[in-house]
């Protein structure tokens, strides 16, 4: 930034110097501009695949005088993977769409640690495609093919047409459904509808990714598979995911780390990591270890209630 | 294949044959009572007519026709446009939307002289009146349509930044389909209905005279055949394009909607 204001001071005083001040300053400029773009190339060498979040005192009260969210703090690391658990009403859906800016808190702050290069900006757009949001349902426009549904992110923030498909073809096959490209929502099973939402979610590689019980409403083995999909996205992909769930042992197979909320007001009355290797097959679901780790929720989830 | 000719048969033939029913029933009554065939005429009485007076009762039809079409067309138009002007902004909705209620409750039977005395007898004051009549299902369908997007939805097109033309032309409109057809096929029945309504008042057009006003003059020289075959024409009229507007709802909505699944 410095940088940048020296540039400009030069640039103003300019006509009032000769021309062998003149000369100095081209060459003044010149060094300026070469510092500027080595700033530059170094920061994209710093770049990560997810963002830090910072949730600091957050409140928000609803019109009808419910809190459901009460002076929260919450620290959530570049990267991480971590699972939100509590009660229904306790304001773990509040929180989600408040970091997603789709709502706004009476008090308190959230901040996302700055980043110079998205993935968005590298195709010069705006930088709301940082973050995605996976819902409870698949929530996909069903006049539109699964390409067309998973185009969608690209097709709002301006992105070409070949471009923008040819994204959303590689989102989708990394979720197992390139052979459904041409197909429409209502003749896919909910388990690939959700598919379709998860593709639509990675497909501006979102240096966030925001889920709202996403499978929730899915059969135990679908969403066991997925799951296991979700998990394998985010290995390769590094993003920060904030994922709400009712369900422990989703939490456990998934997350780095897990939060339990108690509802009116909201508030996080558990905070802890999740010791299980990093690369996690259906296997590891009959291990001791990942039934400690269950139990460790059950119970926090259970002090909640009394 | 089987299966399919069969539910075919099964839906065409059960009003094909109540409408047999009842005209062989009304042709038995009318010789057997030898009515008159001023007061009620005998079905084969009505299909004479269609085939003595068409060179009256056709160019009729079509004029009639092409006023009913280009209501409809307007109706269709101005109704979604005024109803996506409405779903816009609460505020427009509240000052506006009682006024569209006028459509629906005008008497058009006593406005239509007054149309024909402004607009002057002939093409614009009858599709005026066509419009009158057929717009406001497609302005209250197309809101209802439009208002009841997913909020999910919504949110999702926040989450990307959509400008608001965005919003309306890849979101709420798309959304809205099944309840605008639900508006356009009740549109397309009454727009024949305003039109005839519409000719009962303009009077005597020479050449340019459409079913309504075949009507009006048949009535005076005493043909009732000729009433019944004009307003059998105008029946079906309304028929085909309600037809046209099916025709159009399966192939927009077939890939995609429950209600032309089948």
């Amino acid at each position: 930034m410095r940088v940048i204001n020296l540039y400009y001071f030069y640039g103003k005083t300019r006509y009032f110097t000769s021309s062998v001040t003149d000369l100095l300053h081209f060459r003044l400029r010149l060094n300026l501009w070469i510092q500027y773009r080595l700033m530059h190339k170094s920061v994209s060498h710093r770049r990560e695949a997810g963002v830090g979040v910072r949730v600091e005192g957050v409140t928000r009260r609803f019109d009808n005088g419910v809190v459901a969210v009460d002076c929260l703090d919450l620290d959530v690391g570049a990267g991480e993977f971590l699972a939100i658990l509590g009660p229904s009403g306790c304001g773990k859906s509040t929180l989600l769409r408040l970091v997603a800016r789709l709502d706004e808190p009476q008090k308190g702050v959230i901040y996302m640690a700055e980043s110079q290069h998205s993935a968005a900006d590298r195709h010069g757009l705006g930088r709301r495609a940082e973050i995605a949001f996976v819902f409870q349902d698949a929530h996909l426009l069903p006049w539109r093919s699964v390409l067309d549904n998973a185009a969608l992110p690209l097709e709002l923030i301006g992105m070409k047409r070949s471009q923008r498909r040819e994204a959303a073809r590689m989102a989708l096959e990394q979720v197992g459904l390139g052979d459904a490209l041409n197909r429409y929502p209502n003749e896919l099973s909910g388990g690939m509808r959700m598919r379709v939402s998860l593709a639509r979610a990675v497909v501006t590689e979102p240096k966030l990714l925001l889920m709202d019980e996403p499978f929730a409403a899915l059969d135990e083995i679908t969403r066991q598979h997925l799951d296991e999909q979700l998990r394998e996205l985010w290995t390769r992909l590094g993003m920060t995911v904030l994922f709400v769930t009712h369900s422990t042992t989703e939490a456990v197979f998934l997350a780095e780390r897990a939060i339990v909320m108690t509802p009116r007001p909201g508030k996080i009355i558990e905070d802890m990591e999740i010791d299980l290797p990093e690369k996690r097959t259906s296997g590891i679901r009959a291990t001791a270890q990942f039934a400690a780790e269950t139990r460790a929720i059950y119970e926090a989830l259970e002090r909640g209630e009394t | 294949m089987s299966e399919k000719k069969a539910g075919f048969i099964e839906q065409v033939l059960p009003p094909i044959i109540v409408l047999i029913v009842v005209a062989v029933l009304l042709e038995v009554y009318v010789r057997w009572r030898h009515v008159p065939i001023y007061l009620l005429p005998a079905p084969s009485a009505v299909l004479a007519s269609l085939r003595n007076d068409g060179g009256e009762l056709y160019p009729a039809l079509g004029w009639t026709a092409a006023a009913a079409l280009i209501g409809f067309a307007g109706s269709a138009l101005l109704g979604i446009l005024i109803a996506t002007a409405l779903s816009a902004s609460r505020l427009v909705r509240r000052a506006i939307y009682p006024y569209t209620l006028f459509f629906q409750t005008v008497p058009i039977v006593a406005i239509a002289p007054l149309l024909v005395f402004w607009l002057e007898a002939g093409l614009t004051s009858v599709t005026v009146c066509a419009l009158i009549v057929s717009i406001f299902p497609v302005i209250a369908n197309t809101l209802v349509g439009l208002r009841s997007t997913e909020p999910a939805l919504v949110d999702l097109f926040r989450l990307y930044g959509a400008t608001p033309l965005a919003q309306s032309s890849k979101l709420r409109l798309p959304a809205a389909l099944p309840s605008i057809f639900t508006g356009l096929r009740i549109a397309a029945g009454l727009s024949v209905i305003g039109t005839v309504v519409a000719e009962f008042l303009v009077g005597q057009l020479g050449d340019r005279a459409g079913l309504g006003i075949r009507i009006v003059s048949s009535i005076k020289y005493g043909h009732t055949d000729r009433v019944f075959a004009a307003v059998l024409l105008a029946s079906l009229l309304g028929l085909a394009m309600f037809a046209a507007v099916n025709v159009a709802a399966y192939f927009t909505l077939r890939r995609w909607h429950a209600s032309e699944k089948e």
